[in-house]
């Protein structure tokens, strides 16, 4: 292998354009690319990458690499690991970031195993060691309650990194950068998995990760009747509903509502969180919002903790009289 | 179907969070008292996946676990809830393991045991939540891998799994032997019945030491790390919540607005 040099960003597509992921992981890497006076590369990989690469290189990118193939056109394990293992063997990047997502998260293993290489994922932060020159990377572990700091004993620095950790550049796009098609040699007798069917179980409205406002319901709330007070709340405040996890185990509301570690990630202004108790798991997944409002039956919740205002009480009786004074200010 | 499910024992991650403390000069967990540690949830949720196979066409279910003084109550349960056969790779020399070690170890202990159609993992386990160790097991054994599966049929020489993404799931077929993580949407593990029990408390679980399987010392546990622990610390709150306070739940729910309001929240 070559010298390894530079940062990688592996970038993820979502309809035609750069995931937010992949700006935000183009921002983090840049200011760790700038900090060790690398370059920042970026792969693309799908049948067509369309205009993302010239996104990639206004998101600070120096330069993209593209793969592009008919038997990319999904993501699949088989076919992912064998291009990133082949990118990664040429390129030889000393750090290589992906996103904590639904791709990342089982590409990353995978290709980490294959190259030989370390992995920590989920990272909320990532600094250069002035001694080591080595990644430091913080990651939440043991559901939340604590953070640990790792650093890979080999190179690549392979890490995940939780959306919303990191904050994208303001895209410019008067910078200049390289675009290089990476040739793709595929066998597809080698590709041992096939999608069948795509099912999208998304709600109306607002999308959680999107939403301003968001207002979660938990355990407490019972069942599937007391969701649709929150909604209504939610629609005031033109935001989205979420839940903690119960409320999707037990089917009130669909799995895609989840908010916590092994759920979405959500930063919004206003985080309104009733009936829950604020276990790690789920704050993981909320503790960036802005403004956390606690409404719980228990004064002793660990959801006070995390709270910037607090009502304590049953929500049946505090939610009514709430949602309505909250639409007589927005309407006065 | 031959099927193997990896169950690893962590500290009960659902204690309370005021529970939870840190050994600053060992950067270790102190496990809370009182607490006993358990099967980490996604990996019952995995067993349970296998019974669920086992319930519809038959097939046997070993269970493996990796650590050092495993807790016979703890590791025995999946037998109790209708596994076959216990493996317990256990040993000191275990210990300190990362991904890497605890992953070649599983794998190279899954080839003693041979014959196999089927691994089932959690999604990620309760303590570090890595999430890398099936991936690693099933690129070790050279086989193919769906992650985060919320559920799982066998037909024809196949695994049919339902994989969990950010707005939905997808159908994804694999070619078997093959390896699957296991997410909580697949629905809850079943208890242990009473029948159940009584048959685990008279199975001996076969233990096996890193020269049975053919580990190197250098590969296994602390040694075999490829990531460093530098710092373990638990992350500091500065929240400060003003209750708000009322006569009647209907005062203080208004009352809650209005403040909202005063802070610009709405
Ligand atoms: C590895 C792992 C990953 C996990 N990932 C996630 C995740 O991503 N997201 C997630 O949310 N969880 C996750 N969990 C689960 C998490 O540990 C908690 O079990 C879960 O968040 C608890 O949900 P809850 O707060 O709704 O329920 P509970 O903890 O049961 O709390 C219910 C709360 O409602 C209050 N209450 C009840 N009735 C009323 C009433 N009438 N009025 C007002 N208050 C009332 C109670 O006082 C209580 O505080 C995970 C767990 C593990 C082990
Ligand atoms: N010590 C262990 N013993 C048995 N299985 C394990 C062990 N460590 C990890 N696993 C399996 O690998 C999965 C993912 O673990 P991790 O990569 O550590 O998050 C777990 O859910 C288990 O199924």
């Amino acid at each position: 292998m070559a010298e390894s040099k530079g940062v990688m960003v592996y970038g993820e597509i979502a309809e035609g354009k750069l995931a937010s992921i992949t700006t935000e992981l183009l921002g983090g890497g840049r200011r760790l690319a700038d900090e060790s006076k690398e370059e920042l590369l970026c792969i693309l990989i799908g049948d067509q990458v369309g205009e993302a690469p010239q996104q990639a290189i206004a998101s600070g990118a120096d330069k993209v690499y593209t793969a592009e193939d008919p038997l990319l056109k999904e993501y699949q394990t088989d076919s992912y690991v064998a291009v990133m293992e082949q990118a990664v063997k040429d390129l030889s990047p000393r750090i290589l970031l992906l996103g904590q997502t639904s791709v990342g998260r089982d590409l990353a293993p995978r290709l980490a195993f294959r190259l030989g290489a370390s992995l920590s994922t989920d990272c909320l932060e990532l600094s250069i060691d002035p001694d080591t020159k080595l990644l430091q990377q913080t990651r939440s572990v043991f559901g939340g309650n604590a953070r640990a700091i790792f650093a890979s004993e080999s190179l690549p620095q392979i890490v995940t990194v939780r959306q919303k950790a990191m904050s994208p550049l303001e895209p410019d796009k008067s910078k200049k950068g390289e675009i290089t098609p990476i040739k793709v040699e595929l066998d597809p007798a080698k590709i041992r998995t096939k999608v069948i069917e795509t099912v999208k179980e998304e709600v109306e409205g607002i999308k959680l990760e999107d939403a301003e406002a968001i207002v979660t319901g938990g355990r407490g709330i019972g069942g599937p009747e007391g969701f649709k007070q929150l909604e209504e709340l939610a629609k005031a405040l033109k935001g989205a509903v979420g839940a903690s996890r119960p409320p999707c185990d037990n089917g009130w509301v669909p799995d895609t509502l989840q908010v916590g570690l092994t759920g979405k990630i959500v930063t919004p202004e206003l985080y309104i969180a009733v009936a829950l108790s604020g276990a790690s798991q789920h704050l993981a997944g909320c503790s960036g919002a802005k403004n956390i409002i606690a409404i719980n039956k228990d004064p002793e919740a660990n959801i006070f903790k995390e709270a910037r205002f607090g009502v304590v009480g049953d929500w049946k009786q505090l939610l009514p009289a709430f949602t309505e004074k909250v639409k007589e200010l927005l309407a006065g | 179907m031959n099927m193997i499910v990896c169950c690893k024992q962590v500290l009960d991650p659902e204690a309370p969070p005021a529970s939870f403390k840190i050994d600053p000069g060992s950067n270790q967990v102190v496990p809370p008292p009182g607490v006993p540690p358990v099967i980490s949830p996604f990996d019952e949720q995995a067993v349970e996946a296998a019974l669920r196979i086992k319930d519809s066409q038959g097939g046997k279910i070993t269970v493996l676990s990796l650590g050092n003084k495993l807790l016979r109550d703890v590791v025995k349960k999946p037998l109790s809830m209708g596994a076959d056969e216990l493996v317990l790779l256990e040993d000191e020399a275990f210990e300190g393991g990362d991904s890497w070690s605890i992953a070649y170890a599983l794998a190279m202990a899954i080839k003693k045991i041979g014959e196999f159609d089927l691994i089932f993992c959690g999604r990620q386990a309760a303590d570090w939540d890595a999430g890398q160790v099936g991936s690693g097991i099933a690129e070790i054994l050279g086989i193919p891998s769906v992650t985060v599966a919320k559920k799982v049929e066998a037909v024809d020489g196949k695994a049919r799994v339902e994989r969990v993404i950010a707005d939905g799931y997808q159908v994804v077929e694999v070619t078997l032997p093959a390896l699957i993580t296991v997410s909580n949407e697949l629905g809850e593990a079943r208890y242990a019945t009473l029948k159940g029990i009584m048959a685990a408390a008279k199975k001996q679980p076969t233990i096996w030491k890193p020269a049975d399987i053919g580990v190197d010392p250098s590969q296994t546990g602390a040694a075999g790390r490829r990531t460093k622990l530098v710092k373990l610390f638990q992350p500091v709150r500065e929240g400060k919540c003003e209750i708000i306070e009322a006569d009647s739940p209907a005062e203080a729910a208004a009352g809650l607005a209005v403040k909202l309001r005063e802070a610009k929240l709405i």
